[in-house]
């Protein structure tokens, strides 16, 4: 099998979308122009044609109401945002009118749109351009959201949200654009609401959401070198979120530490350990635990960016701390290779 | 007479030259990585800066946006500061959390700025509302570019601006451009009669690299403002030589032509007036040294840091 980018990945999902259904529509600020949000769009103008794939002006609340009636006069919209931020002036459009169009109508109109956009840390973006704002979406019924984590995911979870006759709100973090992985080349539908069991573990669950995945699978192999078993879950889906896997794992565990990619207070991660609370209770071993964003808004030097931001560290520590396991020496591990990696400007 | 011209002229040409030579080192200094985090640069917009904050008292308040190394240094933001801010220091004006986009030097006006796009523009219209209500005569002035205008926001600030008969001065600092996007294939409309349809008065200055006028028409409208007047508005037309974000140049990726740039190089203040560019590039340059130096000399902030400033 060819092995893609996450980016490369998005994009061959799109062409092969827009190909094979003449109804879906691909659009956003920047979206075709040369740089095509982190090269996933690029092309896609010209293969397709101004009225299928197109620029719009600085108007995001219009733009998203306008996907609500292209929806309902037989189109499938795809909406980017080349940042999460830049949704907030979209919510009305969003939470009071697409996402409860459907049910307010009685199901007689769905609504299929896909709200793109791209979260987290870049390169000293600061307080404005690097939110996830996962609980934002999760909490709002009828909205899926999805946040894949793998270059195959991304590919065939992007196909199911353009296929599915609801609001999907599809979010990925900007520096999984260059992970690489195996992708099939036909076009295929990864399931929306399924997670998957990353790694197999017996002493702890970590249940890691977008880029978390990635240190977490990184945390896990330094822990596996102490004879610590994690099992790693990526629900891939927020909501609905898919908690039998996830309540499973704990109850053969009998831990639970959430990695979420965002802040903890009222957020997803409380959802998460709630339910579990419930379903695991007598099970549990040990009190469940939370890593994510500092309690501050998100500062833009990267020696605070290390700060706020959770990584493999962050879990190794905390996996240790509940295992009562004295704390290894971590000298000569690289925990900052992507936070290198990615230069500015964007 | 002559010589009060030349002064203040050349007072003009060294904050230009400043601004222009700051950028300069920015983008010289950014492979080092000593910068690491996005620079929105105003190179080929100075002018525009530095013309409109001329007649402006710290008294006076400004609001702008994430392209705001011009208007920090024009409004009299301290050098050091920024240079620390961009190093991320905690000898920045806020100690790294702001980085290039967030620049804000209250004790001298300079309110703040904003990444999303026509966010502070409201900012400016209730600051302008407090100025009322608590008998302040200064002027409150919002910077936007050309691509605010398209958010409602926008629209909606307009109207409650001159509802109220409000002290603000709006400015579109029109570059015809929003990050690769030229005006024409976004806006259907002519921006001055739509200003001018809210009961505003508008103001143009076509060429954005004429200092003297645009210094000039800030202190006529800042004066009205500050008179007891109702809002003004002032587009601003000028030309951004580097890419949308960054230090490089875009030339070649297709969406705009370097002859465009080269119609304004024509009218560059520090091009025109090169003489006296040259006698002041010395002091200029030292001038930057010393904040450079600062920046270099300044400690990284840690953990403690990240904490404060938020209950
Ligand atoms: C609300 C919002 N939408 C989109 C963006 C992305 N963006 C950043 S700058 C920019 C262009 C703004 O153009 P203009 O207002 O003309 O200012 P200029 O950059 O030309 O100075 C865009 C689209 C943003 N920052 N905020
Ligand atoms: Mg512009």
């Amino acid at each position: 099998m060819r092995r893609l980018s996450f980016a490369e990945a998005i994009r061959e999902c799109l062409f092969q979308e827009m190909e094979r259904d003449p109804s879906v529509i691909v659009y956003g600020i920047g979206v075709p122009d040369f740089k095509g949000i982190f090269g996933t769009t690029v092309g896609l103008g010209e293969k397709f044609g101004p009225q299928r794939c197109f620029d719009t002006p600085l108007s995001e609340d219009i733009m998203t109401g306008f996907a609500l009636g292209a929806a309902l006069k037989g189109l499938r919209p795809v909406h980017i945002h080349i940042r999460t931020d830049f949704l907030l002036l979209a919510m009305n459009q969003l939470v009071n009118m697409i996402s409860c169009h459907n049910y307010m109508t009685g199901g007689h109109t769905p609504v299929p749109i896909v709200i793109r956009a791209i979260i987290g840390r870049g390169w000293g973006q600061g307080a404005q351009h690097s939110k996830s704002l996962f609980n934002y979406f999760t909490h709002i019924p009828g909205l899926k959201v999805v946040a894949p984590a793998t270059p195959r995911d991304g590919k065939g979870l992007l196909a199911a949200a353009i296929r599915d006759n609801n609001p999907v709100v599809f979010l990925e973090h900007r520096w999984l654009h260059w992970i690489e992985d195996d992708v099939p080349e036909e076009s295929y539908e990864t399931p929306i609401g399924v997670a998957q069991t990353l790694r197999e573990g017996s002493d702890l669950t970590i249940v890691a959401t977008s880029w978390m995945v990635i240190e977490a699978v990184h945390a896990a192999k330094i822990l596996a070198g102490v004879g610590i078993n994690v099992e790693v879950i990526d629900p891939r889906t927020l909501a609905p979120m898919d908690m039998a896997p996830i309540i499973a794992s704990v109850k053969k565990t009998g831990r639970l530490l959430i990695a979420d990619y965002d802040w903890l207070n009222s957020g997803l991660s409380a959802e998460i350990a709630a339910d579990v609370g419930v379903a695991c209770f007598g099970r549990l071993k040990q009190p469940i635990e939370r890593v994510g964003f500092a309690p501050t808004p998100c500062p833009t030097v990267r020696t605070l960016e290390n700060h706020f931001y959770p990584n493999a560290e962050t879990i190794v520590r905390m996996a240790e701390k509940m295992l009562q396991r004295a704390p290894m020496d971590l000298s000569g591990v690289d925990f900052f290779s992507h936070e290198r990696r990615f230069r500015g400007p964007l | 007479m002559a010589n009060t011209h030349n002064e203040r002229l050349k007072r003009l040409i060294y904050q230009t030259l400043l601004i222009r030579r700051i950028e300069e080192r920015v983008i010289e200094l950014y492979p080092s990585d000593k910068i690491q985090s996005p620079v929105h640069l105003s190179i080929g917009q100075e002018p525009v800066a530095v013309g409109l904050c001329e007649p402006m008292t710290a008294r006076d308040v400004l609001f702008t946006t994430y392209r705001g190394h011009a208007y920090y240094v024009a409004k009299g933001g301290k050098l050091p500061e920024l240079m620390a801010e961009l190093y991320g220091r905690k000898g920045g004006v806020s100690g790294g959390k702001a980085g290039s986009m967030h620049l804000a030097a209250p004790e001298v006006g300079m309110m703040g700025s904003s990444a999303v796009v026509a966010s502070t523009i409201p900012h400016a219209v209730g600051a302008a509302l407090a100025a009322k209500v608590r008998g302040d005569k200064q002027a409150i002035i919002t910077i936007f570019g050309d691509g605010a205008i398209e958010e409602g926001v926008y629209h909606e600030s307009l109207n409650f601006a001159s509802l109220h008969k409000l002290p603000v001065l709006f400015v579109c600092e029109n570059n015809a451009l929003a990050v690769h996007t030229p005006l024409r294939e976004r806006q259907a409309f002519d921006i001055v009669t739509h200003a001018k349809a809210y009961n505003i008065n508008t103001t143009v200055i076509e060429d954005g690299n004429d200092l003297i006028k645009i210094a000039d028409t800030s202190a006529k409208l800042l004066e009205s403002l500050r008179s007891g007047g109702g809002p003004e508005w002032l587009m601003i037309k000028t030309y951004r030589y580097k890419e949308h974000v960054g230090p490089g140049d875009d030339f070649d990726s297709g969406y705009r032509s370097r002859a465009e740039m080269e119609k304004w190089l024509a009218t560059d203040p520090l091009y025109r007036w090169a003489d006296l560019v040259k006698e002041m590039e010395a002091d200029v340059k030292s001038e930057i040294d010393r904040a450079v130096a600062f920046a270099e000399a300044s400690p990284a902030p840690g953990l403690a840091d990240l904490l404060t400033d938020v209950e």
